[in-house]
């Protein structure tokens, strides 16, 4: 077994994703398999080129600051999970 | 057996213009061939004839008042991914369980404008990853040419439903040939507009800079009705292209003569089925008979498509992901703390696939690794583009296959992603450089499976790919 490249649980915490040890196992197996097939991009020199983010970048985009009709509060709140007094419910965060 | 949901729109229109059907007649029989045939083909996860009826009737009731919207009363079937206000929008995904759209996106408000009823949800790959609509929490889409077989996908359940005559025509959503390839394997027309033609306002978010929305239809002619519909610039998507959008229907000609066609020569090479392959050299001389002129190109870079592709979607996807984590809509699981409630939430909420593509693309976006993926990848990205535009400068369209083999059985690439990945190859492209692409039928193998041929334009080139495909259905007899 060659040395592993990813340390799926450490990656899927960053990812705030939950695995079992067999989800690792599977996960790890195919995930080699994958990145392994993606280090081809080494083969290529890419010195100088340009990365791309967008393959058209439009720049200054702008629109009218006017006030618009924002989202009706009730069908949000319809989709929560929780919620208390119109609100969106979360667990405690601060001790 | 269904009457008119078999129906192409233009067909559809005709018959409306007359006053020879209603809106609901056309709904009522859609709605018929869901009841009847979706048990087995699987192509919706949601309908409702009262939500249907109720929109055919007021596009029944704008044509009686002499509103002649081009789309009047014409159902459209949505991939599950598009907000359309007041259905379910669950991108076949668990997490999104019971959510409601609060929104109609863009493109949705558009078509209502044109007339068009939203006529349910079709099934997908969870979140749009995935190129056999297997990866559904919901439930497995077959195809309507052998229900032994995959649809393709991820806008499998658009594809079948046209193709089975549940849908008179469908949307689909394209990051990286999911409206061609299930198009191909179905046996419809399929079309990805180019990056930015049409607004990404309120499609949920896969691969940002890759995403579109198109057509799934029945003829290019029907694609290009679609798109004409949903096309233009939009304050709600900074990235959405201004340029005026062309009466691309009108404008369909009626041979390719001084259409010069590039054969991209990585794309013709070794790896391809022989049927396919068969078909795609039948395909070329239907073109050259119609008057096209043929053209030997290269994309060098064709091989590291796909390893570019799968670090820039899931990056992308890793970050658009980040908003599902049981706060403000979907599912939710009680966790300790914040943190805690985000990862069980996530782990229960997620399937297999989406699972590996957001921790590979956390992966590569994680310190220590960027430079060596992503940024590697964006490079990458530049070079393929390149390589396009080059190509453009000799050709205004490229003629490919869409897949390298016709659809295969359900289950038999499930628990090989890398193998999966590999069948993108001819579609991928198309999305990293931000041009268009259309697949339209071609041909069957010798089981009666469909194969489609490709027609790739540069970005904003949709009057040339849909007028290639147009001629050449009709060249091939097929339309």
């Amino acid at each position: 077994m060659p040395e592993k490249k990813i340390d799926v649980r450490y990656v899927a915490n960053l990812a705030r994703i939950a695995l079992d040890d067999e989800e690792v196992a599977v996960f790890q197996k195919q995930l080699e398999q994958i990145v392994g097939y993606v280090d081809k991009l080494g083969e290529l020199d890419v010195a100088g080129i340009e990365p791309t983010s967008h393959a058209h970048p439009v720049t200054n985009v702008f629109r009218e600051d006017v006030v618009r009709q924002g989202l009706e509060h009730e069908s949000v709140m319809h989709n929560a999970p929780e919620e208390t007094m119109d609100q969106f419910k979360v667990p405690k965060i601060v001790e | 057996m269904p009457e008119l949901s078999i129906k192409t729109i233009t067909e559809l229109l005709t018959l409306l213009d007359k006053g020879d059907i209603s809106s609901e007649d056309i709904v009522r029989d859609q709605l018929a061939a869901i009841a009847s045939n979706d048990a087995e083909l699987g192509a919706y996860i949601w309908s409702s004839e009262e939500d249907a009826i109720l929109q055919a009737k007021e596009a029944d009731r704008r044509r009686q008042s002499g509103d002649s919207a081009p789309l009047l009363g014409i159902p459209v079937a949505v991939k599950d991914v598009l907000n359309v206000k007041g259905q379910p929008c669950t991108c076949a995904s668990r997490i999104l369980e019971g959510y409601t759209a609060v929104y109609d996106a863009t493109s949705i408000a558009k078509l209502r404008q044109a007339g068009a009823v939203m006529a349910g949800r079709t099934n997908m790959d969870e979140f749009a990853m995935g190129s056999t609509t297997e990866n559904s929490a919901f439930k497995v889409t077959k195809n309507p040419a052998d229900t032994s077989r995959v649809p393709g996908g991820s806008s499998g359940g658009s594809a079948a439903a046209v193709a089975g005559g549940e849908a008179v025509a469908a949307l689909g959503t394209d990051t990286g040939g999911s409206i061609r390839q299930p198009a191909s394997f179905c046996g419809c027309v399929g079309l990805k507009p180019s990056y930015g033609r049409v607004s990404r306002y309120g499609l949920t978010a896969f691969a940002s800079s890759l995403d579109q929305i198109g057509p799934i239809t029945k003829t290019v002619e029907d694609a290009a009705l679609l798109l004409e519909a949903m096309a233009g610039g939009d304050p709600m998507d900074s990235t959405s292209l201004i340029e005026p959008v062309p009466a691309y229907a009108d404008r369909l000609p009626d041979t390719l003569a001084g259409v010069k066609i590039g054969l991209p020569k990585e794309y013709l090479g070794d790896g391809l089925d022989p049927e396919v392959r068969a078909v795609i050299e039948e395909s070329i001389k239907v073109c050259e008979e119609a008057g096209a002129e043929l053209v030997e190109v290269s994309l060098p870079h064709t091989e590291y498509a796909i390893a570019t592709y799968y670090v820039i979607a899931t990056a992308e996807a890793s970050a658009n992901l980040a908003r599902f984590d049981g706060v403000r809509y979907g599912a939710r699981v009680a966790g300790a703390d914040p943190i805690d409630m985000y990862c069980r939430t996530r782990e229960a909420g997620f399937g297999p696939e989406v699972k590996r593509r957001v921790i590979l693309g956390t992966y590569v976006l994680s310190s220590g690794y960027y430079d060596a993926y992503y940024l590697r990848a964006q490079k990458v990205r530049t070079l393929i583009r390149r390589d396009f535009e080059a190509a453009f400068k000799q050709c205004s369209v490229l003629l490919s296959p869409v897949t390298p083999a016709p659809a295969y059985k359900l289950g038999e690439k499930e628990s090989d992603p890398l193998q999966m990945y590999l069948g993108d190859i001819f579609t991928v492209t198309a999305n990293l450089a931000g041009i268009c692409g259309i697949s339209v039928p071609a041909g069957l193998t010798a089981e009666k499976l469909p194969v489609g041929v490709q027609f790739l334009g540069p970005a904003l080139g949709e009057e040339a790919v849909l007028g290639a495909g147009h001629v050449f259905e009709r060249a091939a007899g097929r339309q």
